[in-house]
């Protein structure tokens, strides 16, 4: 399916992602929030890359730092050949069109005082010349491809169950034919027969429109379903990024096989492996451990470990670790 | 593992029905269960499916009005708790039912120490002096796994971490020694890797005191890792309850079967497409006179339509000591028996 030839969509590297800690009287300068700390990787049109981690590991922040909607504080963001952060306010604006997001909260991201067609023709407006009847005509095509009655297009969003208010989201997020869409914890805010439901509308829209996903999550299980390459990340930073099923079979990386070993599953037959439990709370990223950050909780943790940040580096066909224990120096 | 003791926690035909000027909402509708002693019963629902109403309802938490517990009967050791007074029912609260609500920074008074908290129900319930509470205090955050535990008595909840915090929570949950233990979602807001040290918590707490758990959550693997018994909820009603294992194994209900299949595996082939449950969780605005789940069910025909299914043992056990449902597809196969 990935021809090793093409080009990739998104290329980001180095991203750096830091909000400034201001404090005392004069609000001076003393610190950094490193949300997202150097981090690198690629998406190649078409495919999914599972983006997972814990809460505050940073993971929506790169969402929303490769779509601009933060200023990165430095690295390169390339997509679809364009230089994100390098662009000017017009040519940004004029490149929204083809970088989209779905939110993970239907409820917080549409205007409740916004019919369900003036929130899914809102991008038409801003970025389109149609007329009022081609616009209604595409209205009424993006809700259909979504699933939405069309009978419903004058009704607000309060009116919508989640699940319904998420096609909403997915279906302003395609209205302009992007090609490459940040999907932002979209299942995490709805109920478990739900959930498959938005799922399966996300790839069935993949597959029809060729559309390429980072998809944010903290749902392993989910992440496997719909992911072709999955990356890890713990404190701002990857730990590993492997292809799915090796990544699911044999994680590499110490946090990526915790982390595994920690989602319940349901099958009470005690099939299950025995867990690995992490012993203590992630550390703050406003003051990362010295080292790997993750070497306060790690199992496997080496004298090594806490002296030295380790790199992400390639260790086998399309797997990167960023330990020491699996490339050492 | 559910044997023939005598149950701790008894609830026959309970109904709750919140009456708005919007109109009715029958949240809970005819829901009985008996929890027997050292047994976690594991709860499962969507949003709206009641779980939460019912345990609020069992003892007296929820605000009257809009709700109106209307109906049923609740044993706590021979006492009907529906038809206690408020001063009983506190009595009760805390002292032999113990709760941890789903979101340890809400249910946690930000303005006194976690130390004041835990002791509060120690000196109410227990008649302890506050040097008595100190000591029992320190004891519990050790047992719930808080390091530096005397030093953290002094400590407000909002310098705790979440997991922490949810520690926090369950030491004043058994800080005078429940029999009963209600969690309501206590996981859900936590990391899945905080998710794996609570759980093992809990299942040192329950060797160790051994008390009788109802376990409320929407995670199906949770329940999978740690109950005895599951009860599965729909609409208000219980739609199958069972040993955690048979209803695994053998699901019953249309909506139990659709609700395994619909979540991705970890292990394992992986599926193509996961199998959808299309529709809507049904509006309790009335009575239920059909099978809640009918509208969505795959398998429904014109009684799902027309009558409310009962629950029905699957084999020869009573119900609530075995695997029981409440479908009509079970009807022709298994034999009626009333409600134990």
């Amino acid at each position: 399916m990935l021809d090793a030839t093409t080009a990739p969509l998104v290329e980001v590297k180095n991203l750096k992602m830091y909000f400034p800690i201001h404090s005392g009287l004069l609000r001076r300068h003393t610190g950094d929030v490193k949300a997202v700390d150097d981090v690198s990787f690629h998406i190649m049109p078409g495919e999914t890359l599972g983006l997972v981690g814990e809460s505050g590991c940073g993971k929506s922040t790169v969402g929303r730092a490769i779509l601009r909607l933060y200023e990165p504080t430095s690295g390169s963001v390339r997509i679809d050949g364009d230089e994100i952060p390098a662009l000017a306010p017009e040519a940004l604006r004029k490149k929204r069109p083809t970088m989209q997001m779905v939110f993970q909260d239907p409820q917080a991201s549409l205007n409740p005082r916004m019919t369900v067609a003036d929130i899914i023709g809102e991008p038409l407006e801003e970025h389109t010349t149609l007329s009022r009847d081609q616009k209604l005509a595409r209205i009424y095509e993006l809700m259909d491809q979504v699933g939405l009655n069309r009978a419903f297009a004058n009704r607000y969003p309060y009116a919508f169950s989640g699940g319904q208010r998420q096609r909403i989201g997915i279906a302003r997020a395609l209205a302009l034919n992007p090609k490459f869409i940040v999907c932002d914890e979209p299942i995490a805010a709805l109920d478990v027969s739900i959930q498959a439901q938005v799922v399966n509308l996300l790839e069935d829209l993949q597959d029809r429109l060729g559309l390429t996903y980072l998809f944010i999550s903290h749902d392993l299980s989910m992440v496997r379903h719909i992911a072709d390459r999955v990356a890890v990340m713990y404190l701002g930073q990857i730990a590993e990024i492997s292809p799915r099923d090796a990544l699911y079979t044999n994680p590499l990386h110490p946090y990526a096989e915790a982390l595994l070993s920690a989602v319940p599953e349901a099958d009470p037959s005690g099939a299950q492996k025995q867990r690995i439990i992490l012993k203590g709370d992630v550390p703050s990223p406003a003051n990362p451990p010295k080292g790997c950050n993750f070497c306060t909780r790690c199992p496997k943790v080496m004298p090594v470990c806490r002296e030295v940040e380790p790199k992400l580096t390639e260790v086998a066909q399309g797997r990167q670790v960023a330990c020491h224990l699996i490339s050492p120096l | 593992m559910p044997d023939r003791a005598k149950p701790v926690l008894e609830v026959r035909g309970l109904k709750t029905v919140f009456r708005t000027r919007g109109g009715h909402v029958h949240a809970v509708n005819d829901v009985s269960f008996a929890l027997r002693p050292g047994e976690l019963l594991g709860v499962v629902g969507e949003s709206g499916s009641g779980k939460s109403v019912t345990m609020m309802s069992l003892i007296g938490l929820l605000p009257s009005p809009p709700a109106d517990v209307c109906g049923g009967e609740v044993l706590l050791g021979g006492t009907d708790l529906l038809k206690a007074s408020p001063d009983e029912l506190r009595r009760v609260r805390g002292a032999r039912i113990g709760f941890v609500f789903q979101d340890p920074m809400t249910s946690l008074n930000p303005v006194f120490t976690v130390g004041n908290q835990i002791m509060e129900p120690l000196i109410r319930h227990m008649g302890l002096t506050k040097a008595q509470a100190t000591e029992r205090a320190v004891e519990l955050l050790e047992l719930v796994g808080i390091p530096d535990a005397r030093k953290r008595l002094k400590a407000y909840p909002h310098q705790f971490s979440g997991g922490m915090r949810q520690r926090v929570m369950i030491a004043i949950a058994l800080a005078c020694d429940p029999e009963v233990l209600i969690a309501d979602e206590p996981t859900t807001a936590l990391d899945v890797t905080i998710q794996a040290q609570i759980l093992e918590l809990v299942k040192e707490l329950r060797q160790k005191l051994g008390m009788a758990i109802i376990w409320i959550t929407h995670d199906l693997g949770v329940i999978a890792g740690i109950a005895d018994r599951i009860m599965v909820m729909y609409g208000g009603q219980v739609a199958e309850q069972g040993p955690v294992r048979e209803v695994f194994a053998q699901p019953q209900h249309p909506y139990t079967r659709a609700l395994l299949r619909t979540i991705p595996k970890l292990h394992g082939p992986r599926e193509a497409k996961l199998e959808a449950i299309e529709g809507q969780p049904p509006i309790l605005t009335a009575a239920p006179m059909a099978c809640p789940f009918a509208p969505r069910c795959a398998h429904a025909f014109d009684r799902c339509r027309a009558e409310n299914p009962a629950r029905r043992s699957i084999d020869t056990r009573p119900i609530g000591d075995g695997h029981d449902v409440a479908c009509h597809w079970h009807a022709p196969a298994t034999q009626e028996v009333a409600h134990a």
